[in-house]
């Protein structure tokens, strides 16, 4: 059964599951979960080692997207709750700082846009710079499309890693957004490549797709074969097309846990928006011992997470070392 | 008159609009949405009219 082709070809040999094996996963029954949980755990061990990479991230530009994704309650196209905000540099270190404070080693500057326009560039340039010379963290960037200009700038800049989210299967990806196309996640992945900053790619789970659309998603990444991979859950936010959808169920959330280190048996995976309304504290603990090798602690671009110490207390209770600087440079 | 600060609106009954993980959205002394920012470790909400 496929838990046992798993743990010959991926935990063994390190070759991760392929689509169709990753979908076999994806329909264990509920008393399964627990051994899919327990091989993640193993294979994460075995391919990716004991530490765990922290990470904070902030807004740098809030709301007033011109985008229409379906799940973001920063989409200008929306009624939300949320107002345009922008962080003014201070307020980015300061932030940066309380970041690194946590023993985090990764800091990551968000703005809410389709792609970095110059007056976001200058304050991408200023923010960055500030942080590099005041605190001992990396910076990675997540400012959308990038142009090939923008992309050597920030790499010139110092910046380690550029998060773009493929967000969905290139299959449901026209369910999700309408403004700009899956193939243009891609090329601005390509480029980021291109261009020697590590790449970042997550996507959110929920958002009305299929099992064989996770699988196919899990198999895009595999293809991608990006350094990170951030694991959203759909929070449902007021105001968007998606704020009718359920929460994706904790054992659903947990079976794509499992699943998609089994698919990515080397990539760092790493718990992001969304887990404490699916999983709740315990989810927190069985994604850490079921495959995750990363967190996001504290709060999100326009959401509350966690007490960071509560994370770093159930990783210090796991015996799992938080990565250190020195290790990620 | 006091405000959601979830939603905004003036009547009462809104206790599930503010969710334990969202920061305050509107102001509950003039209902207008509020310029939130979500920081790492804590948030800063202010209400482009009234005083904080
Ligand atoms: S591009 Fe980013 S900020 Fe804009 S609507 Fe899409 S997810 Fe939200």
């Amino acid at each position: 059964m496929i838990l046992d082709i798993a743990r010959e070809q991926v935990l063994e040999r390190g070759v991760g599951l392929d689509e169709a094996q990753t979908l076999e996963v994806l329909r264990l029954p509920d008393e399964r979960v627990d051994d899919a949980l327990e091989l993640a755990h193993e294979v994460r061990m075995r391919h990716c080692g004991p530490e765990v990479e922290v990470e904070g991230i902030v807004s740098i530009k809030t709301g007033g997207c011109p985008e229409d994704c379906h799940f973001c309650s920063q989409s200008g196209r929306f009624e939300t709750p949320v107002r345009a905000v922008r962080l003014d540099i201070p307020s980015l270190v300061e932030a940066a700082r309380q970041t690194a404070a946590t023993g985090a080693t990764e800091f990551c500057i968000v703005a809410a846009v389709r792609g970095p326009d110059e007056r976001l560039m200058a304050q991408v340039r200023e923010g960055v710079k500030a942080i590099h010379d005041n605190v001992e963290i990396n910076v990675a960037c997540s400012l959308g499309i990038l142009t090939r200009e923008q992309g050597e700038e920030l790499r010139d800049l110092g910046v380690h890693r550029y998060n773009h989210n493929l967000e969905t299967a290139r299959s449901h990806f026209g369910h999700v957004v309408t403004t700009h196309t899956w193939e243009e996640r891609w090329e601005t992945l390509q480029l980021v490549r291109e261009m020697g900053m590590e790449v970042c790619c997550g996507g959110i789970i929920g958002m009305g797709e299929t099992l064989e659309q996770r699988a196919e998603l899990a198999a895009q990444f595999a293809a991608l074969n990006p350094d990170e991979v951030p694991l959203n859950f759909l929070d449902p936010r007021p105001g968007t097309p998606f704020a009718g959808l359920e929460p994706v169920p904790a054992m659903d959330a947990l079976r794509t846990i499992a699943a998609f280190r089994l698919a990515l048996p080397r990539t760092i995976l790493r718990f992001a928006g969304g887990r404490e309304l699916t999983l709740g504290d315990l989810g927190a603990r069985q994604g850490m011992v079921g495959g995750i090798n990363a967190v996001i602690v504290g709060n999100y671009l326009t959401t509350l997470g966690r007490d960071p110490q509560e994370d770093l207390d159930l990783l210090a209770e796991l015996s799992m070392p938080v990565k250190e600087l020195s290790k990620t440079l | 008159m006091s405000f959601c600060p979830g939603c905004g609106k003036s009547d009462a009954g809104h206790e599930s609009c503010v969710r334990p993980l969202d920061p305050p959205r509107f102001c509950i002394h003039c209902g207008r949405k509020l310029k939130v920012q979500v920081l790492p470790t804590g948030y800063v909400a202010t209400c482009v009219r009234c005083p904080t």
